[in-house]
């Protein structure tokens, strides 16, 4: 309970002003630290060849966003396929295949994570900094700038006035710079606080060095194992980025359950707290960005009652229920840190996009397992850093339409009516997820040879359906016994992890902006309510609904019978 | 879809326009990725490691335990002990190789997990002469990496017997050298209670040698 209230306590308490902090880097307008900055960011606008002032219509906005992915995905994935004939290579990692290269690049240019290799020992240094952290670094950035690209949609974009009196349809609306978007944030906000988490990690024991690892000779002589390679490296700044940036991906293949990634109590802590932060600070952040308190509310309430809900049934399961008294509890986790805060971690890192683990969750009970896969499926707790919100304004869109049915009132956000053609692309969203997740488990369950299965039974079910879910919401975690770094889950999952990262970025842009061409209603006493209690039930209850009731069948073949077979034993 | 910029009036510098501009995507995303590959993938994390080792210099390069010049190991992975001398850490998944770090990923349903943890609390309770029941899940279960170099008070306790009779001392100084090195949660706050294995056999060793300057065992 400690940590549970810990957690959230910090992260609400350095969410806010971090969240407001945001909003003002992201608005663009003269703040503090311009001096300093300014000076950085000049020489890089000139690089790109922007103009950071100068906006962009959604289509070069997203152009821009798509291109740029592309061009790094080429690098990324040229450094894995030939990084053992590059420099920084101390443990001496070979070349990756195509395949599972192909799948890395994908898994980390989408922001998840998802790893088909062991870093410590199939990564060299360089393609661990200049492949791995680079994306991570730079990933959540672009979410953010989408998911600000889009608010900005939402209400007119930055040039609504200016469209106003030229008669609104002359001109096409400007969601921001992506560039300036990207640059912004990157540099004000995120490198200065994953350095900051990387000192206080080091501190603790995660390594910071470029050297190759001492080789020792155990203690007792008895033992068969006649020497110990001691895997080190640049860690401690991977783990920053990997645990504030919503990417997920260790150095080490156990990831923040192996000592070395996550030594101590404190460590777990800093770590646990970096999951959620920035999360929680892109809400806050709604405030400074679009002047709404109380729709930034309606987000925070929402989100935090369906978090609070999901870890504390985590919790539960792992810690206090009939399964927490099995001698195989500690099973897959860590003495230093027990049952709660693993199921913690679990819980949270699910529910972000994350994908870290600090403990194995193929060895979690079969009801937190359901807990991590559901909050997978929603994806728009807290969220990945901008994908998590974007995915809300999802959910906030056919929870208004769904409501203006119900009410019988025209569905409108903020003044501007939601008709059919914006209903027509939800609906695209809305059918992805199913027709992909449960085509491709069907598929890789039916055809024998495929699964690559580690645990037999109802969990072997789990294992698929996780594995998928996972790369689907580009959260990165897995049921890891899964023999994964096959062709079939290396391709089939680099397909799912860019269906499920693409379309749901950009579709909504392309929504807002459709949305800020229309004429502005005045919002009255008439239209629907929308930042009240009554509106957040409703749009739980549609989340719920669309995302868990869809699924049901398949979660109660996983981990519910795996539950009750576990009972029944 | 076109990408063609909508509107090519020129704006003056640093003037926000009502108009958009959409050309230079292919040059602004080369730029883009050069000033990520080197600035956020390289002089970061060389910053992190610049920073890690100035300050923290013993934590950044793996909390090694060194002894009269030659490292013994990390007090944060974990060695295997097999001698009735040493206290055993929890097993592991990757037979200890650091390099191969790995959790059984065992489902709790799986019938090889049940039975491999029946027989590993068989051999635990036999070889220290304590009963099933007294045996706690650490010690029969693997980590999740398998190094963690941890054991519970409850792992350590029933180790002691065992160990005190194996090196033919008093059990009283066994286990006040146990107390010694017990780790309680930290801050009295975070995380569970635990013994540091490698350390605890280190310790152990000192005790018993007599260059160490330590008090003599009572042999």
């Amino acid at each position: 309970m400690t940590e549970f209230l810990l957690v959230f306590a910090l992260a609400i308490g350095l969410g806010w002003p971090l969240g407001r902090y945001l909003a003002a880097v992201m608005r663009g307008e003269p703040m503090r630290g311009d001096r300093l900055f300014l000076w950085l960011e000049r020489p890089l606008y000139a690089l790109i060849g922007t103009n950071p002032q100068r906006g962009m219509s959604w289509r070069g906005y997203a152009g821009a966003f798509l291109i740029s992915n592309l061009i790094l995905a080429l690098v990324v994935w040229l450094i894995l396929m030939t990084q053992a004939w590059l420099p920084l290579n101390p443990n001496g990692a070979p070349n990756m295949s195509w395949d599972l290269a192909l799948h890395t690049m994908v898994s980390f240019l989408t922001n998840t994570n998802q790893q088909h290799y062991s870093g410590q020992a199939q990564l060299s240094y360089l393609a661990h900094m200049m492949g791995i952290v680079t994306l991570q670094v730079i990933t959540p950035m672009m979410g953010l700038a989408l998911v600000v690209a889009t608010l900005r949609g939402f209400f007119g974009g930055r040039n609504a006035q200016a469209r106003k009196a030229d008669g609104q349809d002359q001109t096409p609306v400007d969601v921001g710079n992506y560039w300036a978007d990207v640059i912004r944030p990157t540099l004000r906000f995120m490198l200065p606080l994953c350095l900051l988490w990387s000192v206080l990690l080091t501190s603790q024991g995660v390594p910071a060095t470029l050297d190759g690892g001492p080789v020792i000779a155990p203690v007792d002589a008895t033992v068969e194992m006649k020497e110990q390679k001691i895997p080190l490296g640049p860690v401690s700044p991977m783990v920053a980025i990997k645990q504030l940036g919503t990417n997920g991906g260790g150095w080490y293949g156990p990831n923040s359950s192996v000592p070395l990634e996550n030594p101590t109590p404190l460590s777990n802590l800093l770590e646990t707290l970096a999951i959620i932060l920035v999360p929680i600070a892109a809400v806050f952040m709604i405030e400074g960005l679009t002047g709404r308190r109380k729709f930034t509310g309606l987000v925070f309430g929402t989100m935090l009652a369906m978090s609070v809900a999901s870890a504390g049934f985590a919790i539960w399961s792992e810690g206090f229920s009939s399964t927490s008294q099995d001698i195989a509890l500690m099973e897959g986790k860590e003495v230093r840190f027990g049952a709660e805060p693993s199921a913690l971690w679990a819980a949270l890192t699910t529910q972000t996009s994350n994908g870290s683990v600090n403990s194995m969750h193929d060895s979690l009970a079969p009801l937190t397992g359901l807990v991590t896969i559901s909050d997978m499926l929603i994806n728009a707790i807290w969220g990945g850093i901008g994908s998590g919100l974007q995915q809300f304004l999802t959910y906030l869109l056919l929870g208004v339409f769904l409501a203006g049915l119900m009410t019988g009132r025209t569905p409108e956000l903020f003044g501007r009516k939601i008709e059919a053609p914006e209903v027509r692309l939800l609906a695209v969203l809305v059918l992805l997820q199913p027709l992909i997740l449960l085509g491709l488990t069907a598929i890789t369950l039916a055809v024998p040879g495929l699964a690559g299965n580690s645990n037999p039974g109802f969990h072997a079910v789990s294992q698929v359906f996780y594995e998928y879910t996972s790369s689907f919401a580009n959260n990165g975690s897995g049921f890891e016994g899964l023999s994964d770094d096959s062709i079939w889950w290396n391709v089939t999952a680099s397909f799912v992890l860019a269906a499920g990262r693409y379309p749901a970025l950009i579709i909504p842009l392309v929504i807002a902006a459709m949305l800020a061409r229309k004429r502005q209603a005045p919002e009255s006493t008439g239209s629907l309510q929308i930042e009240t209690p009554t509106f957040a039930l409703t749009l739980i209850a549609v989340i719920v609904i669309l995302t868990l009731l869809q699924f049901m069948p398949v979660l109660v073949l996983g981990p519910v019978a795996d539950h009750l077979s576990l009972i029944a034993r | 879809m076109s990408l063609h910029d909508v509107n090519t009036i020129a704006h003056p510098q640093g003037h926000v326009s009502t108009t958009v501009y959409d050309k230079g995507l292919i040059r602004g995303s080369i730029g883009l990725a050069i000033i990520a590959l080197v600035g956020f993938g390289l002089l970061y994390p060389l910053a992190g490691v610049g920073l890690g080792q100035t300050l923290f210099p013993s934590a950044a390069n793996g909390s090694l335990i060194e002894r009269d010049g030659k490292v013994l190991g990390s007090a944060l992975v974990a060695q295997p002990f097999a001698d009735d001398r040493y206290f055993q850490p929890r097993p592991s998944a990757a037979d200890y190789d650091a390099m191969g770090v790995s959790g059984s990923n065992e489902a709790r349903t799986n019938p090889e997990l049940r039975q491999r943890i029946d027989e590993t609390r068989a051999a635990v309770a036999q070889r220290n002469g304590v009963a099933l029941d007294a045996v706690p899940s650490d010690l029969v279960t693997q980590s999740g990496g398998g190094i963690d170099p941890h054991i519970s008070p409850q792992g350590a306790a029933v180790q002691i017997d065992r160990v005190a009779r194996a090196r033919g001392i008093a059990r009283d100084v066994v286990e006040g050298l146990v107390a010694q090195q017990m780790e309680g949660k930290q801050f009295g706050l975070l995380g569970q209670p635990r013994v540091n294995v490698l350390e605890l056999n280190l310790a152990l060793d000192a005790l018993a040698s007599p260059a160490s300057g330590a008090p003599a065992a009572n042999q």
